[in-house]
C-alpha cells in the first residue's frame, strides 16, 4: 500500500525551521560558509572539536547555561553548564598529560552512560588524543579485539566492568598503559588507578595545544562480513559536518533541548550524543537507564525535550507498548522527532503523528560517513519509508558496477548501491591499520556506502537492503564472521554459520546455525550452553540470540558459508541460484 | 503459588535468556537486566514468556515496577490467580 506524504506547512510555525527551502539551502552551501560560521581556533591554532563544542563558549553567553543535564538511573539528576564541562574536561585532559598520553594516541572508554564518559571524550580531544568508545554491553572478546586493533594506551571503565571483563584480558593487551576507573576511590595497583583521585588532583585550566584538522580525533569500530571490526577514523574536520547537521537536521535553534536516546558506544551517540549539540550551545538529556517506555514518557514531558533524536527499535518498543503518551504527559514541548539506525517503516513514522502529535523523520547514515548524510527535513515533506534527501553539501547517487574499476549512475526508480562522492569532512579517513579495505571502498570517484537503495524521480531515497551478510540488530552492526568464530571455539562446535533473521521489533536478531562435533547430540541442554557461552565472550549486544542445529553448513565449492542460503531456508524463501553450492 | 514457586518460574525464564547466569544468587533489590546483562528486547521477551506461564499481563506502563526479582515477584504474587 503506497503511503500518502506527509505535507508540512512551516509559514505557520512560530519558529522558523533552519532549512527552509532545501533547493536554494543546497545551491548557497559550501563547506568554507560552514567553518566561517563556526569562528574557528583564535590564532589560526587549527581546528579542535573540543574548543567549538566546550571552550569557544567560554566568557561568553553560554558559558553558564546548562550544556548537559545527567538524569541517573536511581533517580540522581546532575546538572553541568558548558563552565563545568569546561573544567572537567581539562582536568582529564591533564590526567593524560600526566600519564604521558600525547597526540594522537588513543584513549577508550568502555561505561554506561555516566559523566565520566563525557569528561574523558571532550578532554581526549582537547589533547589531541583519539576518543574511542565502546559499548557497555562488549563480552571480553569484542573489547579485547577493539583494545588491541585500536592500539588503545588507556581505558576508562568502572571498577564492575574491570572486574568482570578486563582484568583477565591486560596481559594479552600489553600497549595498554592504565586502566582509569571512574568509581574507585584508591589505585588498585601501579597501572590501574583511581580516576576521581587523578582528577581530584588535576587541574582545571587547559590550553589546547595547535590542532590540525586532519588530526586523528575519533576512532569509532564498525563490523564487516570478514574479519574483525574495522577502526573508522575521524579527523578533527569533522565537527563542520557536525555542526552543519546539527543545524539543517537536528534544527537546533538556541534555547533547545536536545534528547539523542543514542548511546556513545555507537558512533550517533558520540556525533549527536556529545558534540553537536554543545556546538550549539543547547541542552542534551543524557539518560543513564536502559529503554523503558514509562520512563522515556516521563523525561520527554519533564525535561521539556523539544527535539528528540532515537531509533527504529526504540520506536516500535513504544509501539508495542501502546500508550496512549498524551493522555498522561505533557509533550507540547516536542517540536521535532528525528530517527536513525536502520530504517523506519512507514507505520512508525505515521504512527509519530498519530500518537506523538508529531511525525517521526528518518535519516541515514553511518559510522564511516560520520554524520547525517540524507535526512528528511522539518520543513520538507516526509514521504513514509523514505530517507529523505542529500544534505546541503553532500553528493549522493545510486550506482551499479560497470567495470573493475568503475561505476556508472542508474535511472532513476532503478536499484542499485548507495554512493556518496568523497570529500566531505567528516568521511572517514581510513580503518585503522587496514588500507586495502580502505581502498576498496572507494570505486570510479564515489564511496560505496554497501547499502542497496533507489532514488525515486525527486531525489528521495530509498532503502532496499544490505549488499552483504552484515547484520543489523537493534540498529547496531554485526559481522557475522566474529560471531561464528567465538561459537568454533567452543569444544562441541565443529561449524558455524551465523545470519541476521528479520525481527519485527529490532529489525534482525543474531542467530546461529551449529553442526556439532561427531559424538555430541544436539540437545536442549547443548543449545543454552552454547547461547550463554556466546553471551558470556561476545556480551549481549553482539551474541545469538537464537541457535538451531544443523548436519552441515551449505558451503560454496570453495569452502564460503553460504549465509544467503542458510536465510533462505530460515524463511521458507526461494534458494536463488545455488549454482555454487558444494553438494 | 507460594512466593518460592513464583521465584522458580521466574529463574526458569531467566535461564532461557541468559543460561549463563545463575539467578538465584540475585539479590532481591538489584535490578535484572544489569546484574545479568540483559537487554532491552531480551527483557521484553523474558516477560512475554513469563506472562504465558503465570496467566498474569505486565504491561509496558508497570515495567518500572518489575526491574527487581524483588518487585517482578510480589508483582506477580500479588496478581496470580
Amino acid at each position: 500500500m503506497p503511503w500518502e506524504p506527509i505535507r508540512k506547512n512551516p509559514d505557520t510555525w512560530l519558529l522558523s525551521p533552519q532549512l527552509l527551502d532545501y533547493g536554494r539551502t543546497c545551491a548557497e552551501f559550501t563547506w568554507d560558509g560552514v567553518r566561517r560560521e563556526l569562528a574557528g581556533f583564535p590564532g589560526g591554532k587549527g581546528l579542535n572539536i573540543a574548543h567549538q563544542a566546550v571552550e569557544r563558549h567560554m566568557g561568553g553567553p553560554n558559558q553558564d547555561r546548562l550544556a548537559m543535564r545527567w538524569l541517573g538511573k536511581d533517580g540522581a539528576v546532575r546538572d553541568l553548564t558548558f563552565a563545568d564541562l569546561s573544567r572537567e574536561s581539562s582536568r582529564f585532559a591533564n590526567v593524560l598529560v600526566k600519564l604521558g598520553v600525547g597526540k594522537g594516541e588513543r584513549v577508550f572508554v568502555l561505561a554506561g552512560r555516566i559523566p565520566e564518559l563525557y569528561f574523558a571524550a571532550l578532554g581526549t580531544l582537547k589533547n589531541v588524543s583519539v576518543f574511542c568508545p565502546m559499548f557497555s554491553a562488549f563480552g571480553p572478546e569484542p573489547i579485547r579485539q577493539r583494545l588491541e586493533r585500536g592500539d588503545g594506551c588507556i581505558l576508562v571503565t568502572t571498577l564492575r566492568q574491570y572486574q568482570k571483563k578486563v582484568a583477565a584480558l591486560l596481559e594479552r593487551l600489553p600497549q595498554l598503559k592504565y586502566v582509569l576507573l571512574t568509581d574507585a576511590p584508591e589505585d588498585l595497583n601501579g597501572t590501574v588507578l583511581s580516576l576521581p583521585r587523578l582528577m581530584g588532583a588535576a587541574s582545571s585550566e587547559f590550553v589546547i595545544p595547535a590542532t590540525d584538522p586532519e588530526d586523528m580525533a575519533l576512532l569509532h569500530f564498525t563490523s564487516g562480513t570478514t574479519g574483525l571490526p574495522k577502526g573508522a577514523v575521524h579527523v578533527h574536520n569533522a565537527v563542520l559536518t557536525h555542526f552543519s547537521t546539527g543545524k539543517y537536521v537536528l534544527d537546533f535553534h538556541p534555547g533547545d533541548i536536545f534528547w539523542c536516546t543514542a548511546d556513545p558506544g555507537w558512533v550517533t551517540g558520540t556525533s549527536y550524543g556529545i558534540i553537536a549539540p554543545l556546538l550549539h550551545g543547547i541542552t542534551s538529556i543524557i539518560d543513564e537507564a536502559d529503554f523503558d517506555a514509562e520512563r522515556w514518557y516521563r523525561i520527554l514531558a519533564e525535561q521539556r525535550v523539544t527535539i528528540w533524536y532515537t531509533a527504529p527499535t526504540a520506536i516500535r518498543m513504544l509501539m508495542r507498548a501502546n500508550f496512549e503518551p498524551r493522555s498522561r504527559f505533557d509533550l507540547s514541548a516536542l517540536r521535532l522527532i528525528h530517527s536513525v539506525g536502520e530504517p523506519l517503516n512507514p507505520e512508525g513514522v505515521v504512527w509519530g503523528e498519530r500518537t506523538l502529535g508529531l511525525p517521526i523523520h528518518d535519516n541515514w547514515w553511518q559510522t564511516e560517513t560520520g554524520g547525517i548524510m540524507i535526512a528528511n527535513f522539518a520543513a520538507m515533506e516526509i514521504r513514509p519509508g523514505s530517507m529523505g534527501r542529500p544534505l546541503p553539501g553532500i553528493e549522493a547517487a545510486i550506482v551499479r558496477r560497470s567495470g573493475e574499476d568503475t561505476v556508472e549512475v542508474v535511472a532513476p526508480g532503478e536499484e542499485g548501491e548507495l554512493a556518496l562522492r568523497p570529500g566531505w569532512p567528516s568521511m572517514f579517513r581510513g580503518y585503522l591499520h587496514d588500507e586495502e579495505r580502505y581502498r576498496k571502498c572507494f570505486v570510479g570517484g564515489w564511496y560505496i556506502t554497501g547499502d542497496l537503495a533507489r532514488c525515486d524521480g525527486d531525489g528521495y531515497f530509498w532503502f532496499i537492503g544490505r549488499a552483504d551478510d552484515i547484520i543489523k540488530t537493534a540498529g547496531h552492526m554485526v559481522g557475522p564472521f566474529e560471531v561464528e568464530s567465538v561459537l568454533m571455539e567452543h569444544p562441541v562446535v565443529a561449524e558455524a554459520g551465523v545470519i541476521g533473521k528479520p525481527e519485527e521489533i529490532i529489525g534482525e536478531i543474531v542467530k546461529a546455525f551449529v553442526v556439532l562435533k561427531d559424538g555430541y547430540a544436539p540437545t536442549e541442554e547443548l543449545r543454552l550452553e552454547l547461547i550463554g557461552f556466546g553471551r558470556t565472550k561476545l556480551g549481549s549486544a553482539v551474541a545469538p540470540k537464537e541457535i538451531s542445529f544443523l548436519e552441515t553448513l551449505p558451503r560454496t565449492r570453495s569452502g564460503k558459508i553460504m549465509r544467503r542460503l542458510l536465510k533462505a531456508r530460515e524463511l521458507g524463501l526461494p534458494e536463488g541460484d545455488t549454482s555454487t553450492l558444494e553438494r | 503459588m507460594n512466593d518460592d514457586q513464583i521465584r522458580e518460574i521466574v529463574f526458569r525464564g531467566l535461564r532461557q535468556i541468559a543460561p549463563e547466569a545463575d539467578p538465584a544468587l540475585l539479590r532481591s533489590d538489584e535490578n535484572i537486566r544489569e546484574a545479568l546483562d540483559i537487554d532491552s528486547f531480551g527483557f521484553l521477551q523474558f516477560l512475554i514468556g513469563l506472562s504465558e506461564k503465570t496467566g498474569v499481563e505486565i504491561p509496558e506502563a508497570d515495567y518500572e515496577q518489575v526491574f527487581t526479582l524483588g518487585g517482578l515477584v510480589n508483582y506477580l504474587a500479588a496478581r496470580i490467580t
